[in-house]
């Protein structure tokens, strides 16, 4: 169980790294959330894997979960969402000031050669 | 008067020139310096009781706890320096009133003056090392203005930043040792680092320690390497030359040595580099002062050697020696600042300091011109002047050292050496200038200069004389006591006398002066061996290096920082694996020791379809639409993943805020092109693949490994109280609302102030609005669907009964305020979906911004409620009730604080959607037929 739950944290970095990467900010916010959804997974790993534990106090249950990755988490998911709606508001707000959506605020010049080949 | 006012004084006295420059020049010199005359007069009132040796403190406490206070203290050492700072500095208020020329701004050159006035006498003056650091840097500031204050010469202004450069970078030095001592010790106070003197020497920081402050106080004091600043700074007006480059600046090297010396000498090491340091110095000053024709140059290299001298008498294993070295501090300011006036007299009388062209004057100044010349054989060290005094002391030291071992022999052979050609220097001085024949083409025909110019040569001439016949009755006391700061105890027996028989350092004075003679004599053939070499300018050398340095810096940041951000990230990236990669690789075995669960059916579906739905996202990345309802498939899962490993609260939480992300992406894109174009070459998709999977794999191993090694956690703590402290049996709210409750109101803090810095930028947005859709078809003229308007109506009701009922089991049960506020926020976004912004604007008049106010006010308010009842702010309350019909029920202030949590989700969230949503139904563009 260990080993999926690692891969899928692996891959959500994965994805939201190449994602960030790109020029243009839809893209980099879409990523983003993917990457956030990866540091939630990992922080919350960090409080070990358990099926069967209890959440919540009761008279009987005799192993609980670790409540404190979940309350970091928690409130790491709802700041999440107002960094990831500023994000994309500041990405709408760019395009109406500058004209573009690439994240320098300028599209890459026509001499550099890694971008017009590839301009359909 | 107290201490504080000693540095003070002139501090404000900074003012007083610019505003009485008005008043005229003579106003202005007596405004100027009525405060330091002040601060001198407080010196000399608390002279008595120092002399007699008593230190004087005085402080006014800052900061306690981090040791930081305005501390003061007034020892022998600090007396000595001060008064030469006050007197010599008054003097130079004297001298500057006629030097100026009446183009030349007054009123800036003596508030620079009495600046660099303020920031000596807070060196002299400082009991707190970090105190003393920054009135070190004042210095450098203030002598970087004076230097350059003809601004408009080349010469000044590369001058200055040369001096600036230097002596900046040796502050800097100072600095970290300065901290290494407080590191060592454990305090900044003087008094304690003072009486710390083995704990520093046997701490394993000493070399550091050592190395760091020799580094501040050479380049500070000119010694060799840095000596090439001194030279180039005579670009200044020559009354701060008199100042700062005989008397003062140059002498807070020295300072730093003579107050550091009871703690840092005494090893081998210190009298290794610094008696080296200076002889070598001594030495390069005295040689190449012979070969200066500029007069302000002359008298610059043998500042060089004089300080040179200074410092290899505090490098030597003597006692006597550090007397010595505190007597020739105040012999060479005597008669260094009154050859630098005199120089001055000379260049603003003739208009030229060209020793080649000044010849003769002797006729046309003979007062100026006797004045110059004992001050000059008292730099040579004839008798009777106190210039011999010192020196006599100096060559009897050097005989009586062993600092190089059976070499030591070598330092008294050098040392008249030096003596040899300071004499030569000396009397190039007397007769180049004075003598040896004619003035050839000055520009002006010389004379003598006004009356009040020639007063400061005159005092400080009458000193040299009057400290050279009757030294023991003139400065017997003040060099005690000094000498007795600076040893930090008794001072060894020494007679001040003129005549100490026919011995051996009376000898090496005759051989020096008359070795002066023959080789001034025979000046010429040195002048053609000189000649031999090739003259290098410091400045340009400086200047290139300069300039090489700054190419360099420029063209790695062109490197690094070439306005791409994508650049950046990926700096960024590869920098977080260099650094996580190293450690991870050391570590042994990725499994740990913790058993592992089984991996189950529903399990690997779920991961396969996160994985597919993550992997479909980046594909089709640039079909924003699409890769949008695979984010929200990706989002789903987590929350699944969430509710199967025993976190409710989290998947509950999870899936609310991923209905209202999906939202605010979808109506985020239709303000943003719907594609993206294909932009990124092959060559870097494959670089940001490579670079992406390798911090995903780095990620993913740092996670297996985690989770699979066993560990102790805090939160035993947490769930033990959670019920019987916090009153709750969900450990997760009561930890969120009570135990960590003041970093959830940091967090609501962000929150609501992320939401009004949205709202702030899509006021008064510019939009694209596009008409129709990617492909030209107009919008839906069936704007809010009947079923769906009819549907949310009634859910609303329920989706409200819901919340309520979730946040009140909160602190029970799975739930709690940012889980019903964000199921709130839902149920009402959902009927804007449905109806529209005016039909809600109508219907429910809530402002969202006094929302997030009033749930951050709830939040504050039951904090500080605690404070009533003489608790730390957010200690909660809870108690249990009985009602008749209900029951027993809880009331806890942990949940009014959990109303403030949820008013401030729902406000956050509703201000940014409801306001992005406003944009898009508000002024929506439609087609007319036509168009059509």
């Amino acid at each position: 169980m260990e080993m999926t739950y690692a891969l899928c944290v692996g891959i959500l970095t994965t994805c939201g790294i190449f994602l960030a990467l790109r020029g243009r900010t839809f893209p980099v916010v879409v990523g983003l959330t993917l990457l956030s959804y990866a540091v939630n997974l990992f922080l919350f790993a960090s409080g070990r894997l358990n099926v069967e534990d209890a959440a919540v106090l009761m008279d009987e249950a005799t192993q609980y979960t670790d409540p404190l990755p979940q309350a970091l988490v928690l409130t790491a998911i709802v700041i999440g969402f107002a960094m990831t709606a500023f994000a994309v508001i500041l990405a709408m707000r760019a395009r109406a000031d500058l004209g573009n959506d690439h994240v320098d605020g300028r599209l890459p010049s026509i001499t550099d050669e890694s971008s017009n080949k590839e301009r359909p | 008067m107290n201490l504080i006012w000693v540095p003070l004084l002139p501090l404000l006295g900074t003012l007083v020139p610019l505003l009485t420059e008005r008043g005229g020049r003579t106003l202005c010199a007596w405004a100027t310096a009525l405060l330091p005359a002040l601060s001198l007069m407080i010196i000399l009132s608390h002279a008595p009781s120092v002399l007699s040796g008593a230190t004087l403190k005085s402080a006014l406490p800052w900061i306690p706890a981090l040791d930081l206070e305005l501390a003061f203290r007034l020892d022998g050492l600090g007396l000595l320096f001060s008064l030469l700072i006050l007197g010599i500095g008054l003097l130079v208020i004297l001298y500057a009133r006629y030097y100026l020329s009446p183009k030349d701004s007054m009123g800036r050159f003596y508030c620079y003056l009495i600046l660099f006035m303020t920031a000596m006498l807070g060196i002299v003056l400082s009991n707190n090392l970090i105190q003393l650091w920054v009135f070190w840097e004042l210095t450098s500031i203030s002598s970087f203005l004076l230097i350059s204050f003809w601004s408009d010469k080349r010469e000044a202004r590369r001058g200055a930043r040369m001096a600036l450069t230097v002596t900046g970078a040796g502050g800097m030095a100072l600095l970290a040792g300065i901290l290494l001592i407080g590191n060592v010790v454990g305090s900044y106070s003087l008094d304690q680092v003072l009486a710390s003197t083995i704990q520093i020497r046997e701490s394993g920081y000493y070399p550091a320690i050592l190395v760091l402050m020799l580094l501040g106080a050479f380049t500070k004091s000119a010694q060799f390497p840095f000596h090439f600043w001194l030279p180039h700074a005579m670009a200044a007006p020559t009354p701060v030359s008199a100042y700062l480059h005989s008397a003062t600046m140059v002498k807070a090297g020295i300072f730093l040595l003579a107050r550091f010396y009871p703690v840092l000498s005494g090893t081998d090491m210190w009298f290794l580099i610094v008696s080296l340091t200076g002889l070598t110095t001594l030495l390069l000053g005295a040689y190449f002062a012979l070969f200066k024709h500029d007069l302000k140059g002359l008298l610059a290299y043998s500042t060089i050697s004089h300080l040179g001298l200074i410092t290899l008498l505090l490098g030597m294993d003597t006692k006597l020696a550090a007397v010595a070295a505190v007597f020739h501090i105040i012999n060479h300011a005597t008669f260094k600042a009154s050859l630098f006036m005199a120089a001055g007299i000379i260049d603003h009388e003739s208009g030229s300091r060209d020793m080649r062209k000044l010849n003769g004057l002797w006729k046309y100044m003979p007062y100026t011109a006797t004045l110059a010349m004992v001050a000059a054989s008292s730099m040579a060290g004839v008798p009777l002047l106190n210039g011999f005094l010192s020196k006599e002391m100096f060559f009897s030291e050097t005989l009586h050292q062993s600092t190089l071992g059976s070499l030591s022999w070598i330092v008294p052979v050098l040392a008249t050496c030096g003596g040899v050609f300071s004499v030569a220097y000396s009397l190039r001085f007397i007769h180049d200038v004075f003598f040896n024949g004619e003035p050839i083409d000055l520009p002006r025909t010389p004379h003598e200069p006004p009356r009040y110019m020639k007063l400061p040569v005159e005092i400080l001439v009458a000193l040299c004389l009057l400290v050279g016949i009757l030294p023991g009755y003139v400065i017997g006391d003040l060099l005690n006591s000094a000498s007795s700061a600076v040893l930090q105890g008794l001072v060894p027996s020494y007679s001040l006398a003129i005549w100490h028989g026919l011995n051996l350092p009376l000898a090496m004075s005759t051989v020096a002066l008359i070795g002066g003679l023959l080789i001034y004599y025979n000046r010429r053939v040195l002048f053609q061996f000189q000649a031999q070499f090739p003259e290098k300018d410091a400045k340009e050398v400086f200047e290139s290096l300069m300039q090489s340095i700054i190419a360099g810096c420029r063209w790695l940041n062109e490197r690094l920082e070439n306005g791409s951000l994508q650049r950046y990230l990926m700096l960024m990236l590869l920098l977080t694996i260099a650094l996580t990669a190293a450690p991870m690789m050391s570590l042994n075995q990725t499994t740990g020791s913790r058993p592992q669960l089984p991996a189950d059916g529903v399990t690997i579906t779920g991961a396969a379809l996160l994985i597919l739905g993550a992997l479909a996202t980046v594909i089709w990345h640039r079909k924003r639409m699409i890769a949008l309802l695979t984010l929200s498939i990706v989002g789903l899962i987590v929350s699944v993943t969430f509710a199967r490993f025993s976190a409710p609260d989290l998947a509950l939480t999870q899936l609310s805020v991923e209905v209202v992300t999906i939202i605010l992406l979808m109506l985020a894109l239709f303000f943003l092109p719907q594609r993206t174009p294909k932009e990124s070459s092959p060559h870097q998709m494959m670089r940001d693949l490579a670079l992406s999977a390798a911090v995903g794999g780095v990620v993913g191993t740092l996670c297996y490994a985690l989770m699979t090694r066993p560990f102790h956690s805090i939160s035993e703590f947490f769930l033990a109280n959670s019920k019987t402290g916090g009153g709750g049996t969900n450990v997760v709210n009561v930890i969120l609302v009570d135990f960590r409750g003041f970093d959830t109101l940091g967090e609501i803090t962000v929150l609501g102030i992320a939401a009004l810095g949205i709202f702030k930028l899509i006021n008064r947005m510019r939009l694209f609005m596009p008409a129709g859709d990617e492909r030209g078809r107009p919008w839906s003229d069936d704007r809010y669907p009947m079923i769906l308007a009819v549907v949310s109506q009634l859910l609303l009701p329920l989706a409200l009964l819901v919340s309520v009922y979730i946040f009140l089991r909160g602190h029970n049960m799975p739930g709690g305020g940012f889980i019903a506020g964000l199921i709130t926020s839902v149920a009402i976004i959902q009927q804007y979906v449905a109806h529209g912004v005016d039909f809600i604007k109508d219907r429910l008049k809530l402002n969202y911004q006094w929302l997030i106010g009033s749930g951050l006010l709830i939040a504050m308010m039951t904090g500080l409620g605690s404070w009533v009842a003489g608790r730390p702010f957010l200690t909660s309350w809870f108690d249990h009730f009985h009602l008749p019909l209900i029951g027993d029920f809880e009331l806890a202030s942990a949940m009014l604080f959990d109303l403030g949590v949820y008013l401030t989700v729902i406000g956050a969230t509703l201000l940014i959607l409801a306001n992005l949503g406003k944009l898009t139904t508000a002024e929506r563009p439609v087609l007319t037929k036509e168009e059509l």
